[in-house]
């Protein structure tokens, strides 16, 4: 096993020994199964796609939910082993700062998949035995869980940028909440102050559409709300949206982006840094 | 190039704090060097030079050949052994499965881990959390995941500190196991008078500075540092010793029973001699050679009364 494997494993392992992994898949589920049984009760039998309610409400809440978990599972990713005194001793074993930084990355994204994946997993599992569900719902849903995993693993590498730029922990953990409430909160509400304000002067369509791909939170709600047809048509996006028409491919990019750029900086500040 | 550490006018400066200035040493294979020094003197920055954790603001280090700092500092790093001061772990984690993940880091066969916590005396603990450790059974750890791998050259720094007597012994065992098997050792520690009989040489730190480097008996003899002679003699009699020895040995107190003499290292056997010639009026002696202790107080104020 290589170094960044090996540093993964051991922080899959503190997850599971700290109860992380299963208070957070109890967690989702319970939300996400909660949304599923109420979701249903207004649509009534003649409704929409049971499935496509629960990509709606399900993609709604992650956006909130998900961007804060993943931000509380690393922000003290590497300050959190300085401040326990346990830094130096890993810093003098035969491997690479950007090893370190990698490695924990990987080991809390597992946790976080495997969070989603049994968490959401246990709806679609409940919506198997109860209801029919058309194919196509099917495939919103594994986008869904795909791309919550993506928005997860943007927020873990945020959390990790977070966590070599300061000197303690609580200022590590004050900066993950600045930036969750920047781009999960404040970032919409300013933009749409912004097209207000601006009346569509400066502000062109194509500006909004690259204003979006640069909040990842922004890419992850396009990627859900609109790209299916049956969730559109539910989640009110449907139609002459100007956002609805960015393609799937560049919204995805923007995803990986922003799980690239944080980590990689983490790793260059990181690698600057007097131990 | 047969030295495993070498250190060459190496300076570490954190800003305006000069840690470490023109640090020049080598260690030899199978040697087991003592570094000195009271807190903040440089000893742990020294040991991250040597682990490659920080670069030299000025001058050169090399340990086994390479620069630890450089592009082949994980492979320097991997036949080092380093027990951190005050070693601290995941206190969520069993004693057995840490030493898996260091040994997993190391590379290590992790079929030996078992034998290494029964040779630290962590067997019965193996599976216990970290987090009811003792300090003593954490330090024990520490220096079990040092071991991993059987690294040719060991930094260990304070492995000593805030340890009771019978595991400081201990610690002492260890490092004098290595020593038969030809491991390099560098440790660091305040105990000065108790790791004399366990090390081959000590380098001393003062602010930052090597003011000495060297066998103890060699430092020893350079300083000239007198032999404390504490005489407990018959009632009335101290005027007749002290007219006997004075030509050898200066007074330092002076009781109706007892005398304590100073004497320098070279006239050691003459007033030895003359000590013989006192003998009825001798009820005990006792001879005490300047320690560690006092060597390094020596040197820390002779470098302080040069500057």
């Amino acid at each position: 096993m290589t170094a960044p494997l090996v540093v993964a494993a051991q922080e899959l392992r503190a997850g599971v020994r700290n109860r992380w992994v299963i208070a957070t898949t109890l967690l989702l589920a319970a939300l996400a199964l909660s949304l599923a049984l109420l979701g249903s009760a207004p649509t009534g039998t003649l409704g929409a796609d049971p499935l496509a309610v629960v990509v709606v409400s399900l993609a709604s809440l992650s956006i909130f939910l998900v961007p804060l978990i993943a931000l509380l599972l690393s922000f003290d990713a590497v300050v959190g082993e300085a401040e326990r005194g346990t830094l130096l001793l890993l810093l003098s074993y035969p491997l690479a700062r950007w090893q370190i930084v990698v490695g924990k990355f990987l080991g809390h994204a597992t946790i976080l998949a495997l969070a989603i994946v049994l968490g959401y997993g246990a709806v679609a599992v409940v919506l198997l035995l109860t209801e029919q569900v058309a194919l196509q719902a099917w495939s919103a849903f594994a986008t869904l869980i795909g791309s919550t995993i993506l928005l997860g693993a943007a927020f873990l590498a945020l959390g990790a940028l977070s966590s070599v730029v300061v000197r303690e922990r609580a200022t590590a953990a004050g900066l993950a909440v600045t930036l969750w409430l920047l781009f999960v909160l404040i970032y919409d509400s300013a933009l749409l102050g912004l097209l207000v304000a601006d009346q569509g002067r400066i502000v062109t369509p194509a500006v909004v559409d690259a204003l979006l791909l640069l909040n990842p939170a922004d890419a992850y709600r396009l990627l859900n709300l609109a790209g299916d047809e049956a969730v559109a048509t539910l989640a009110g996006m449907a139609g002459p949206g100007e956002a609805a028409r960015l393609p799937q491919g560049l919204l995805l990019a923007s995803l990986a982006g922003w799980i690239a750029a944080p980590l990689g900086l983490a790793v260059v500040v990181f690698g600057r840094r007097q131990p | 190039m047969s030295e495993v550490v070498s250190l060459h006018s190496a300076c570490k400066r954190y800003g305006r704090i000069v840690a470490l200035e023109d640090a020049t040493m080598t260690l030899q294979p199978g040697e087991t060097v003592a570094l000195v020094g009271h807190n903040g003197a440089g000893k742990t920055t020294l040991m991250k030079l040597v682990l490659g954790l920080a670069r030299p603001t000025a001058g050169r280090v090399r340990v086994l050949g390479e620069d630890p700092a450089g592009s082949r500092g994980a492979e320097v790093r991997r036949r080092i052994g380093f027990l951190p001061e005050s070693v601290a772990f995941h206190d969520a984690m069993t004693g057995s499965e840490l030493l898996a993940f260091y040994a997993g880091l190391k590379g290590s066969a992790r079929a030996a881990n078992r034998e290494l916590l029964e040779r630290v005396g962590l067997a019965a603990a193996a599976d216990r959390r970290v987090a009811t450790y003792s300090k003593g059974m954490r330090q024990r750890l520490g220096l079990a995941q040092a071991l991993l791998g059987d690294p040719g050259l060991l930094l260990l720094d304070e492995p000593t500190s805030g340890l009771d007597p019978e595991s400081r012994a201990q610690v002492y065992e260890t490092i004098d196991s290595l020593r038969r098997r030809n491991v390099t050792v560098l440790v660091s520690t305040h105990a000065l008078a108790e790791i004399e009989h366990h090390v081959d040489r000590v380098a001393l730190l003062h602010h930052g500075q090597l003011i000495a480097l060297g066998a103890i008996a060699a430092l020893r003899e350079a300083a000239a540092l007198p032999i404390i002679v504490r005489l407990t003699v018959r009632t009335c009699t101290t005027e007749r010793v002290l007219a006997q020895v004075s030509g050898c040995a200066t007074m330092l107190e002076r009781d109706t029973g007892s005398l304590v003499l100073a004497v320098q290292p070279a006239c050691k056997l003459e007033f030895l001699e003359q000590l013989g010639r006192l003998r009825p009026w001798l009820a005990d002696v006792e001879i005490e050679a300047p320690g560690l202790t006092a060597l390094y107080r020596h040197l820390v104020s002779q470098r302080e009364s040069a500057a």
